[in-house]
């Protein structure tokens, strides 16, 4: 009886040993990517690197801002990315308060404006590939149903009369929902900015957990109105929907995506070639489909229904202050509107 | 004399019995069937009851995060706001269900097996669909609630009309819907039976309708009632996809939990709402527990079967009750159906199979349809074996009796876990480095680490999180098989395996398909244990659903829920045609021949 035991014991060991033994080294050449780009724009992107490096497999693991961070955060101790590839610059300079980034000058480093990378290290920790800011999607034809007219500019969103009619991105987990809050913050002054939110909570219907949610609901007319990215509403409104999108007259809270790499035992060094890669002048152009502002200038005009010069669109952002006040900034919000949903039914 | 009887009963043919090899065999399966409950349900719960009294650098604090769940308004009004839920999806479930089997099974309508069958269908789709159907019908810009976009404006003045679908409203009927099927199965079993002599008793003492369906129909069903309610309650207590929908700003203790561990990695807090999850299926599973085991036949030798009488106007009733709920459900299933093939709804109708491309949005192409079918054929093929054999040794083996009680209670027990929960332990357990051993304090390193993010880890989780039913089935046909199949061929020197190949496997296969089917169906939609579970490379099609909804691409996940939803038509009518085929071959035997 013992022995069958003892036999049956030994044999799973044997078997688990031999399963985790074949899993290790499949490992070579392969290097995971924290990303927080759109889905339908990563294929693309990746293909003139898959072109020009078939021998190395990348791991894109992909989610929302908030949660890539989270996940970023909590790994802390024991990372599993290798790089991360368009994270909002906020959500990265927060792991780099937390000492997880190493320093490192990608090939072409040069070419990209200070305003769009690290500039406090010597080798910097974070570079910016693209530009994305703050637009509202508006639906054409429900507004017009409604009899009311487009909003203008974040003044305008508190008319009651868009009550119920404002779909807006949840801070906490979406990247476009916090660079609009750290923007009102920065544009009104905080307390302001908490007396806005408070007004502009009444007219909100829906908090939602990406940045794109919004603009989706306003072309589907679910909800007219979608604070969301410039970009979403566009390409909608290029599939056929009845978007607008609108450019806060206030200017708009903008952010970077931005690139690093991640500190860890044994840095790859597959993983500095894609970051080469990732702000070399096909990968900017590609990005250029997609963004009106890339951090390394191309010479592909701007996208139709962007602003004319999309930088002076941008406000002055503090991205340090916005990072060391983040999780405050998210602790307040979720407390007063996220919990608060009862009162509104 | 008696002594002589009992010895006769008694009988156990040891005599020929080659010392030992059936014996150390069926030991060595047993040792290992129990072993592989508990490093796949017992350790991973033990990791996730640990997890809660521990914060999130893992120091133990007692029962402090409870204190703050129940202490924080936000959190605690999901308690309420799930409660609330459950209640009422319950008691709209369990009556529409109760007519709509009474229809089936008391009454002589028409069309039965198509409103069978209908009323079935819901159990093929995974819950976040229905939500996605609400949307399209009665969301702020649904078909219903512009009244056919001004159409029936125009026509009837029938006007525009706000339904606020987002929230309590959304998630009830949503739930209602899951729910329905499964109260309607328990039910028109409980219906099909009863006693003639009871009715026309009843009939004798001039009692009236009502006071018959209270005195005598009710009472005879009332372990079914039981059982339905139990059912709806758990089901919607716990359901995930539904609420992510629709749930709007309506916060519920399942996707708190989704919150809490994916959006803020705060796992203590996921584990702590997890274990408050399981309270009422822990209750529901014991008072189940204790019901059955005095449910004795209400229904014994003397009775007649009952004759339903008949009444024209009873008739019709019902089948325009039952038409009423056939075309909501089809209503659903073609709102479904119109999205995916929709262009821009509601701007323009022209059709188009874009949203089957998947590519341009959150879904990574038909890559995880195809993860979905791979899992679920796994699930189906390695779960039905794994847990007939369990069943059958826990059934028919006559050794390790202890070992065997304990293992035929771990069999049942995950009927009581909500898949969440499941997810959440196992990634505790296999995500975990190394784990000490209790006493002793020695350190081993995790032998099961390997599993996690594999495709291993989603199967498992799918056996786990479905092996009640599926052994349920299994014990129920096993039972049935006399135990003299295993006693004569022990007697005669068969070997155990050959009986077991050639005897009771053939006489479980109506059994074992219907496993096969169950689990087959249940993976393709679950949602829940597999969320927390799956890695970038296994991403499965109701994940994927649940990814589109959150990046707001509706369209494409209504279009993803309907391959789901007609994978599973194809394998249930795949099962039918199978089940119908070996029951005219087995039953052959019984022809007499001429």
């Amino acid at each position: 009886m013992k022995k069958t035991m003892l036999f049956i014991v030994s044999l799973m060991l044997v078997f688990v040993a031999a399963c985790s033994g074949g899993n290790a080294e499949t490992k070579e050449k392969e290097i995971t990517v924290y990303t927080a780009l759109e889905d339908d724009m990563i294929e693309t992107y990746l293909s003139s690197f898959k072109e020009k490096h078939p021998n190395i497999k990348v791991n894109i693991v992909r989610d929302s801002t908030g949660v890539v961070t989270s996940k970023l955060l909590a790994e802390k101790d024991n990372p599993k990315a290798d790089v991360v590839w368009g994270l909002a610059a906020t959500s990265l300079l927060v792991a780099d308060q937390k000492g997880m980034l190493e320093g490192y000058a990608p090939e072409g480093i040069d070419r990209v404006g200070s305003q769009y990378k690290d500039t406090q290290n010597e080798k910097p920790h974070w570079v910016g590939i693209d530009a994305w800011m703050t637009g509202i999607a508006v639906n054409t034809v429900e507004l017009k149903e409604m009899g009311l007219e487009a909003p203008q500019s974040y003044e305008d969103l508190l008319d009651p009369k868009y009550k119920d009619l404002i779909v807006m991105p949840n801070p906490a987990s979406s990247g476009t929902g916090f660079l609009t809050v750290s923007a009102m913050m920065q544009l009104m002054g905080e307390d302001k900015a908490w007396n806005y939110m408070d007004e502009l909570h009444k007219n909100v219907g829906m908090y939602t957990h990406s940045g794109s949610k919004p603009a989706k609901l306003a072309g589907q007319g679910e909800y007219p109105i979608g604070i969301s990215f410039g970009y979403r509403g566009i390409t909608q409104a290029e599939k056929g929907e009845p978007i607008k999108t609108i450019f806060p007259e206030e200017g708009s809270g903008w952010d970077l995506e931005a690139n690093a790499l991640v500190k860890k035992e044994n840095i790859k060094d597959e993983a500095k070639t894609f970051l080469d890669w990732a702000i070399s002048d096909k990968a900017m152009k590609e990005y250029s489909e997609n963004f009106a502002i890339t951090t390394v200038p191309t010479d592909k005009p701007v996208p139709e229904g962007f602003p004319e010069d999309p930088t002076e669109q941008l406000i002055d952002n503090d991205f340090n202050w916005a990072a060391e006040n983040r999780q405050e900034i998210l602790d307040k919000w979720t407390k007063n509107y996220d919990g608060k949903s009862a009162p509104k039914e | 004399m008696i002594s002589a009887i009992k010895s006769i009963v008694q009988w156990n043919p040891t005599v020929p019995q080659k010392p030992g090899i059936t014996e150390r065999v069926h030991r060595a399966l047993i040792i290992l069937m129990m072993l592989g409950l508990v490093f796949s349900m017992v350790f991973p719960i033990i990791e996730l009851l640990k997890r809660a009294l521990q914060d999130q650098s893992g120091t133990y604090i007692g029962l402090d995060n409870f204190t703050t769940y129940f202490t924080s308004p936000s959190l605690f009004q999901s308690a309420y706001h799930t409660v609330t839920i459950a209640i009422i999806t319950t008691i709209i479930s369990v009556s529409a269900a109760f007519l709509f089997a009474y229809a089936i099974e008391r009454t002589h309508m028409k069309g039965k097996t198509f409103f069978t069958y209908i009323g079935l269908l819901p159990l093929f789709a995974p819950t976040m669909m229905y939500g996605i159907a609400l949307i399209y019908l009665l969301g702020n810009n649904g078909l219903l609630t512009t009244g056919f976009f001004g159409l029936t404006e125009q026509w009837f003045g029938w006007e525009e009309f706000d339904f606020e679908l987002y929230g309590m409203k959304g998630i009830i009927i949503s739930e209602v819907i899951f729910t329905f099927p499964q109260a309607f199965l328990i039910l028109k079993v409980a219906l099909s039976t009863a006693d003639q002599r009871l009715y026309e008793a009843a009939d004798t003492l001039g009692a009236s309708t009502l006071r018959k369906l209270v005195t005598v129909t009710l009472p005879s069903i009332k372990y079914g009632l039981v059982s339905a309610f139990f059912v709806c309650f758990t089901l919607s207590f716990t359901d995930f996809g539904a609420p992510k929908v629709v749930g709007g700003q309506y916060n519920v203790l399942a996707t708190d939990v989704y919150k809490q561990v994916i959006g803020q990695q705060n796992f203590s807090m996921g584990a702590t709402v997890g274990i408050i999850l399981t309270i009422p299926a822990i209750i529901a599973f014991i008072v189940d527990q204790t019901i059955q085991r005095k449910q004795s036949g209400g229904v014994n030798s003397r009775a007649v079967p009952y004759k339903t009488p008949k009444n024209k106007g009873r008739d019709r009733l019902y089948l325009l009750y039952c038409s009423a709920i056939a075309f909501s459900v089809l209503l659903l299933f073609g709102a479904i159906a119109a999205a995916a093939f929709v262009k821009v709804w509601p701007y323009d109708f022209s059709l188009t199979l874009r949203n089957f491309g998947f590519g341009s949005v959150a879904g990574d192409g038909l890559k995880p349809y195809w993860n979905s079918l791979i899992v679920s054929t796994l699930t189906a093929t390695i779960g039905t074996a794994v847990i007939f054999i369990g069943a059958y040794l826990t059934e028919k083996s006559r050794h390790l009796k202890w070992v065997r009680k304990v293992s035929y209670f771990l069999s049942i027990l995950p009927i009581a876990l909500p898949g969440l929960v499941i997810g959440l332990a196992f990634i505790f357990f296999f995500n975990e480095q190394a784990f000490t051993i209790p006493f002793i304090n020695m350190e081993i390193a995790n032998p099961f680490k390997w599993l996690y993010g594999s495709l291993a880890i989603l199967v498992l989780a799918n056996i786990v999180h479905f092996y009640a039913v599926a052994f349920i089935t299994a014990n129920t046909s096993l039972k049935k098989q006399d135990d003299e199949f295993e006693s004569v061929s022990e007697a005669m020197n068969v070997p155990f395996y050959k009986t077991f190949s050639r005897v009771t496997v053939p006489l479980s296969l109506p059994a074992i398909l219907e496993m096969a089917m169950y689990l087959f169906v249940n993976s393709m939609t679950t949602i829940s244990a597999v969320v927390f579970l799956y890695s970038p490379d296994w991403k499965l099609a109701s994940i994927a659903i649940v990814n589109m909804d959150d990046a707001g691409d509706i369209a494409p996940a209504a279009a993803m829920s309907l391959l789901i939803i007609a994978t599973n038509i194809i394998v249930r009518v795949v099962y039918e045609l199978l089940s119908k085929k070996l029951m005219n071959r087995t039953n052959a035997w019984k022809q007499t021949q001429t």
